[in-house]
């Protein structure tokens, strides 16, 4: 390579000034991430309480994790309720977010569509906008009287009773399984069992209305981000190909199914990703809107770190549940990796 | 582009030599659901800057409407007793140094890594590449410790050192050095120039879009940060940011929210990166569509 001119004097230099480069990045993350990871290594294994020197922290072993996994007590149940309550909020936002920011993307795309800046800008806008501005503004239309369920109401004209969105802990599955006529109370005995802190009843409750609006808006600010990473992907799909495809006699949806999707693979894989790591990691707009009520049912694991941390002055719990939530970010993304595609290297 | 261009002349011949019962319907579709989802966009903006200048009377009357009928400043008259003129400032402060910091220092460790062969280069960039994987909310507990051994809590250093390069930035510019031409370098190396000057006289001037790309995503993510700040400040209000007061505002009111306030807040918060945005618009769009992440 370029070193072949041999001079050592040369070599010298590189490595200086590349050490020299570096080494402000080295410094920050050095100190701000990677030393704090092990500092927070050990006190997950201690009972310090954030307040105290951390010096006085008793070293407590594996308590903290033993407590949360297999306690039995309210910190399990809590843990397990923060983790139903996080993966019924990515089954719900992951797969709307990436249809939704898809379609949209397809139609943007379309060759004929005038006005797309005004429509890209418009879709991408929430994007840029405060997580807490954002948070609040819905809070205010997810009231009784508020917008949510005014629109509801014209929608239907006059027949939708309006709900307190965030003040409602009813669980989706659980509304439809009354609407078919179970209740807890004829439920075959088996839901009553205990698994993981939680009954079966609880773990199949579904998201709450709560839940289900934070997750509405999540979604709503989210697709304009999804879309426009999309176009880029979309844009690069030489026009050629469905010009052929046309002369062959596709229609709008094989090319669709037989292009555009299969292009677009490594995209859908990077996307899905975002995605996940992101609801998993939601915290903001629970710290604003519901504080993890009614009920405990919007109460997100993220949350539980902030909450156990820093409301209950348990930071050495917090540490253990910062870690599990990093365990299972990583495994989620290994896994949808091994399934949504092994050659798209995003 | 000229992939665009294609297609618009593909589709236009399609259109012309006629399925037009159905092309009229996508038409119309498509129009539909884009200009209905625009609408889903915009007004609750509309109906938040609208309900910012309403009395609190008027905030829940039926139906709604974004105008306005008896116009006030009340809403921002209380939010400015809170002090929120301070969480402006400190909001803008502390964003502007760490996009000067982002600026500098990842530019700086970028085309080390894009442009120097320099011994363990490879592991410092694998070092960085790993600390992306993790997710920031499980950084908090850890940030925290760090900063209350350092005893930086509560303070301006402990809300802008640890965010003053990012991951992200080091990328963007390492990517971007990577497509500048070789030759402009060794020109320069020819002429006796050293790395230093090399870099900062013949190859940073050539990175203007890739700064701007990282000047607004560094500048975005510090304005509208909410976690760094609600770690970092735990007592001293005078440090609050917008996100941070605006958040602690709303817990205060309890179950009394004055909406007005709250929402003319939200609006102080959204309008400089609205007006950040519209002018830029253009480098965010291709930042993120190069980057595909988020600031």
């Amino acid at each position: 390579m370029a070193a072949a001119t041999g001079v050592k004097g040369e070599d010298r230099e590189r490595a200086i000034a590349g050490w020299l480069f570096m080494s402000p990045t080295l410094l920050i993350f050095g100190v701000f991430i990677i030393i704090p990871i092990l500092f927070a290594l050990y006190f997950s294994l201690t009972d310090w309480n954030g307040i105290s020197p951390p010096g006085e922290a008793n070293f407590i072993g594996l308590k903290n994790f033993q407590e949360l996994l297999i306690g039995g007590g309210i910190r399990q149940a809590d843990f397990f309720k923060a983790l139903k309550n996080t993966t019924y909020f990515a089954l719900g936002v992951v797969p709307a977010q990436t249809a939704l920011s898809l379609l949209l993307a397809v139609i943007v795309n379309q060759a004929w569509l005038r006005f797309k800046g005004f429509f890209r800008t418009t879709y991408y806008f929430p994007s840029i906008t405060s997580s807490i501005a954002i948070s609040l503004m819905f809070l205010f239309f997810y009231q009784k009287s508020g917008l949510i369920n005014q629109v509801l109401g014209s929608l239907t004209f006059g027949r939708w009773e309006p709900i307190a969105w965030m003040a409602d802990p009813r669980g989706l599955f659980h509304i439809i399984l009354e609407a078919l006529g179970v209740t807890i109370q004829n439920a075959p005995d088996f839901v009553k069992t205990e698994v993981l802190g939680l009954t079966i009843w609880d773990w199949i409750s579904g998201p709450s209305i709560a839940l289900m609006a934070i997750m509405i808006m999540n979604t709503w600010t989210t697709i304009g981000t999804m879309m426009v990473i999309f176009l880029a992907a979309l844009q690069n799909v030489p026009g050629f190909v469905y010009e052929a495809a046309q002369i062959d006699g596709a229609n709008a949806w094989t090319q669709f199914r037989r292009i555009t999707l299969p292009l677009l693979r490594p995209t859908l894989f990077f996307v899905v990703t975002l995605g996940l790591i992101g609801t998993y990691q939601v915290f903001d707009q629970i710290y604003v809107m519901s504080g993890g009520g009614p009920a405990k049912t919007t109460l997100t694991v993220a949350y539980l770190v902030y909450r156990s941390g820093f409301t209950n002055s348990d930071m050495g719990m917090a540490a253990a549940i910062a870690i599990l939530l990093f365990i299972i970010i990583f495994t989620l993304t290994m896994i949808q990796r091994r399934i949504t595609g092994s050659e798209a290297d995003a | 582009m000229t992939t665009v261009a294609t297609n618009t002349s593909t589709a236009a011949t399609v259109e012309r030599e006629g399925r037009g019962a159905g092309h009229y319907i996508k038409l119309v579709l498509s129009y539909g659901v884009l200009f209905l989802l625009a609408a889903a966009f915009i007004y609750p903006f509309l109906l938040a800057i609208g309900t910012s200048f309403k009395t609190l009377p008027e905030i829940n009357q039926t139906p709604v409407s974004i105008i306005p009928r008896e116009f006030t400043l009340e809403g921002y008259q209380r939010l400015f007793s809170f002090n929120v003129g301070r969480w402006t400032i400190n909001s803008a402060i502390v964003a502007v140094l760490i996009t000067l910091g982002n600026v500098f220092f990842a530019s700086l460790a970028g085309y080390a890594l894009a442009r120097i062969p320099f011994p363990g280069s490879r592991v410092a960039f694998l070092a960085i590449l790993g600390t992306m994987m993790i997710p920031g909310i499980v950084l908090i507990i850890p940030m925290f410790i760090i900063l209350k051994t350092l005893g930086m809590i509560n303070s301006y250093t402990g809300l802008i050192i640890p965010k003053i390069i990012t991951a992200f930035g080091i990328f963007l510019m390492k990517q971007f050095f990577e497509s500048v031409p070789r030759e402009l370098e060794e020109a320069a190396r020819i002429d006796g120039a050293t790395q230093f000057q090399t870099f900062f006289r013949v190859v940073l001037p050539t990175a203007r879009p890739a700064l701007v790309a990282l000047i607004i995503f560094s500048f975005q993510g510090a304005w509208n940060d909410f976690m760094h700040p609600l770690i970092v400040v735990t007592t001293n209000k005078d440090l609050y940011t917008l996100p941070l007061g605006l958040a602690l505002l709303r817990g205060g009111m309890g179950q009394n929210l004055q909406w007005n306030s709250l929402m003319a807040g939200s609006m102080l918060t959204t309008v400089p990166m609205a007006i950040i945005f519209f002018i830029f618009q253009r480098y965010f769009i291709e930042g993120i569509s190069y980057s595909g992440i988020k600031g």
